[in-house]
């Protein structure tokens, strides 16, 4: 049994150190998000509604499912985050039209309700944060994550004149939020997990003490029906 | 209650069935960790069977809103998210259980006489259930979905003279599509369905009728007692009914910490780039399929290119899979069990567990002329196994057998 | 000396205690399946209360508009419609004239009892056109003294054509109709004088 177990923990350590193909040599900063920490959520569905809303849709989330899971109600969800007065069980499209977006960008503007779950919470956070001016680009910046992104420094006035630990805090915010966006089931799957264990835990006790007990018969070979 | 049964009983062999599998079924009651599996297949079939009852119940086979469906699983419908993750995690999940199933076949020389038929339902059903999963995973019409498809497919636009119309026939279209996904949907929920079922209760019927083996490789039906009850047998029930689901809670416990923490396992079990809906314009960076058609994948790609086709590649990946069909006939041992067999054989399979280990591995990697080299490395040494088996199965010297189980 | 190490009734407890965590085990699973059926978030997205603008509502016309997919009768009655609805001559004819028996949850509280709609606005009627037998969509047949409908017995309503049941213009239903209750009038209230809001309840004022 023993070398069983040893051949299994190797296995696993092979397919684990693997596991860092395809970003290649791009570095990407540690979001470090908590998506359980509800203050960041809301800052972070705040800023991307006043900031990324305008030409990024979330279209696979609804707006009361926000004010459900972040603890919001309607009406503040109403005030804040929806600024083109749909019914708060729509879904959160985005008011540009998609022509006029690659006329501007040259591309339009992705979805962004799975860009979590396809990128990663890193990249996410290192793209936000990786804008630098370049004069040769059309928005006069350029992107260390995503060389010749077609999308302005949206940020920028988070940033200006403000300490660096403010602004990735904010930057941190958002990328929790999306990341919540990408997996809103996220929330109550791992709080369920728990209680799932536990009953399993509780079961598998219950299960092997009943499995000694009928193999006591196997044990002392008497497991002739007793008639 | 008698009579009741005894009412049924005129009508239907239930009291008989139920002591001929279960009651009265004779097991070597020395099975060990590696017998859970069985058992453990058929919970996730049924897992398989109603998470995908219900999935179905939300999902549209149709390419312009299968993504969206799969979105709409996982917020609006209430628990969609669960039911999803189960039948996803489950599709893996089923594979690590049959690959385990399988080794153990392979430690305990399971697929000998008189189970070659057993072992042949077994790998008709590993087959087809390599087929359901690709299909099944097509239908989120992902990037992966849809760029593992075209690869895939491609495959039979590349056998010779009829390999471009078997393409558009399959297909039904002049490329991957709607219509392809449609019939992979009809496929992953009826047909193969009712195939694994019917594969399943004659991989059943065949086991029943032969007696499971098990690790000492002993017939227990050779040493009966004057009741004509096997020495070393105990009944199914209530022993291994016991055994089983203390194993089934145990393997749910496990299976249930990668549904409520990992579901995707890190993009082993979902891939990142399926989170993107197909785009027939743009290949993802680095595509490849599920961990657990990878061996076979790289056995593919280690095949270069002849007389200007792919063909031969894929005449290797078929090979692969049709030679484990032989496996009854290509050993000569005469012992089944890992525990009376030569030296050699424990050496040479565990070169086997690690060719098709890394087989898996590089077929997720990226093509680099260093994994290319170590695809073909592990492709001969993966075929040698079974070449050779008649060859090392009758040298060495094997142990004797004990009369009686051991333990 | 092995039979006394065998204990059956710990066995028995063991078997018992097993089982029944086991079927709550099942229970909990079956939870989330069987809520699988329930109206999604889109659903009831789509459910949500429909605007109806009546400032052109002429008195005789019915609207129909969808309200959580079903058909919803927005309708102007006269004075003599409304005079009509409680006479004696009609009510006698009713099954559940009052609302007070086997059609106690067939609307709001807040709606009135012979005219079935909202205080101070009794001419509009808001009914869900849902037929309470098997659900045929009832039409609507508001010319007193139709002779197919019973001549002077008939001071106009709605009748389905389904299996026959006749409702009077509060929507309820005659006695002798198969159907079994009056139609349900729908939560709704005004937003202003001419915008009628179907499926939240008056704000309380």
């Amino acid at each position: 049994m023993k070398t069983h177990l040893k051949t299994k923990l190797a296995l696993a350590s092979i397919l684990l150190s693997f596991n860092v193909f395809a970003a290649g040599d791009l570095y990407l900063d540690h979001a470090n998000t908590d998506i359980s920490d509800t203050a960041s959520l809301q800052n972070g569905a705040k800023l991307f509604m006043n900031y990324c809303s305008g030409c990024h849709a979330i279209s696979f989330m609804r707006y009361n499912r926000i004010a459900e899971d972040l603890n919001l109600s309607d009406s503040l969800v109403a005030e804040h985050l929806m600024f083109t007065g749909e019914n708060p069980g729509e879904t959160i499209t985005t008011a540009m039209p998609k022509e006029g977006a690659v006329k501007w960008f040259g591309t339009a503007p992705p979805d962004l309700s799975l860009v979590a779950r396809a990128k990663g919470t890193d990249w996410i956070y290192s793209y936000l944060r990786g804008f630098y001016e370049d004069d040769s680009k059309v928005f006069g910046v350029n992107n260390k994550v995503l060389e010749n992104a077609s999308m302005p420094d949206v940020l920028w006035s988070l940033k200006e004149g403000r300490p660096e630990a403010e602004f990735d805090q904010d930057v941190r915010d958002i990328t929790n939020f999306l990341d919540y966006v990408g997996e809103p089931a996220k929330l109550i799957r791992t709080k369920l997990g728990a209680w799932v264990l536990s009953f399993l835990g509780v079961l598998l006790v219950l299960a092997y003490l009943l499995k000694k007990e009928y193999w006591k018969d196997v044990k002392y070979g008497i497991w002739r029906p007793r008639d | 209650m008698k009579n009741k049964q005894s009412w049924i009983d005129q009508r239907f062999p239930l009291t008989k069935v139920w002591n001929e599998h279960l009651a009265e079924y004779y097991t070597p009651r020395n099975f060990n960790f590696w017998y859970f599996f069985g058992s453990l297949a058929i919970l996730m079939l049924v897992m398989q069977f109603v998470t995908g009852i219900f999935l179905t119940m939300h999902f549209k086979p149709d390419s312009a809103n299968a993504f969206a469906s799969v979105e709409y699983i996982m917020r609006d419908v209430e628990w969609g998210w669960l039911v999803r993750y189960l039948h996803s995690v489950g599709a893996s999940a089923f594979f690590v259980v049959i690959y385990l199933h399988m080794y153990r076949g392979l430690l305990y020389g399971s697929y000998k006489g008189p189970r070659e038929l057993l072992w042949i339902l077994g790998m008709l059903l590993y087959i087809v259930l390599m087929a359901e999963a690709f299909m099944g995973y097509v239908l989120p019409w992902g990037q992966m979905s849809f760029w593992g498809a075209q690869v895939i497919i491609s495959l039979f636009g590349s056998v010779p003279v009829i390999g471009p119309d078997l393409l558009v026939w399959i297909l039904g279209d002049y490329a991957l599509g709607d219509a392809a996904l449609n019939r992979f949907f009809s496929l992953h929920v009826i047909a193969l369905p009712l195939i694994l079922v019917v594969l399943v209760f004659l991989h059943l019927v065949a086991l029943h009728a032969v007696g499971s083996n098990n690790p000492d490789g002993i017939e227990i039906k050779k040493n009966k007692d004057k009741d004509g009850i096997p020495k070393d047998g105990i009944p199914f029930h209530p022993y291994f009914t016991v055994k089983d689901t203390m194993g089934v809670v145990a393997f749910l416990w496990i299976f249930c910490a990668v549904v409520f923490y990992a579901p995707g396992l890190n993009g082993y079990f979902l891939e990142h780039a399926n989170f993107i809906e197909a785009n027939p314009l743009q290949t993802p960076e680095h595509i490849a399929p599920l961990w657990y058609l990878t061996p076979f994948y790289s056995v593919l790609r280690a095949v270069p290119p002849m007389f200007g086709s792919q063909f031969p590649g894929v005449l290797a990946m078929g090979a692969s899979l049709l030679i484990l069909f032989f496996l009854p006939w290509l050993d000569r041992s005469p012992v089944k069990s890992i525990r009376y067999r030569s030296p050699i054989y424990k050496w040479v399979l565990g070169v086997f567990v690690v060719s098709f280990v890394m087989l898996g591995w590089l077929g997720m990697q990226p093509v680099t002329p260093l994994n290319a080299f170590l695809a073909r490395v592990f492709t001969v040494l993966y075929f040698a196994f079974f070449i050779l088996m008649p060859w090392y199965t009758s040298v060495g010297k094997t142990k004797e057998v004990p009369e009686r189980l051991t333990e | 000396m092995p039979e006394q190490t065998i204990d059956l009734k710990k066995r028995r407890f063991l078997t018992q205690a097993t089982s029944v965590v086991g079927a709550v085990g099942v229970g909990f699973v079956a939870w989330p399946f069987l809520s699988t059926w329930k109206p999604s978030a889109r659903t009831r997205a789509a459910g949500a209360p429909v605007d109806v603008d009546i400032s052109k509502l002429q008195t005789g016309q019915l609207v129909r508009v969808l309200w959580r997919k079903k058909p919803v009768w927005i309708f102007k009655r006269s004075a003599e419609a409304l005079a009509a609805l409680e006479s004696d001559t009609l009510i006698k004819n009713l099954s559940d004239p009052d609302g007070s028996g086997y059609s106690k949850n067939q609307q709001p509280k807040y709606v009135t009892t012979s005219y079935r709609s909202i205080k101070n606005r009794e001419e509009v009627g808001v009914i869900v056109g849902v037929c309470t037998h098997l659900g045929c969509s009832p039409t609507y047949r508001p010319e007193p003294g139709a002779a197919d409908l019973g001549g002077d017995s008939w001071k106009g309503g709605f009748y389905c054509p389904c299996h026959g049941s006749k409702f009077d213009l509060a929507g309820r239903v005659y006695a002798g109709a198969p159907a079994p209750t009056n139609l349900v009038i729908p939560p709704y209230r005004y937003v202003s004088d001419t915008l009628i809001r179907i499926g939240v309840d008056p704000e309380i004022s």
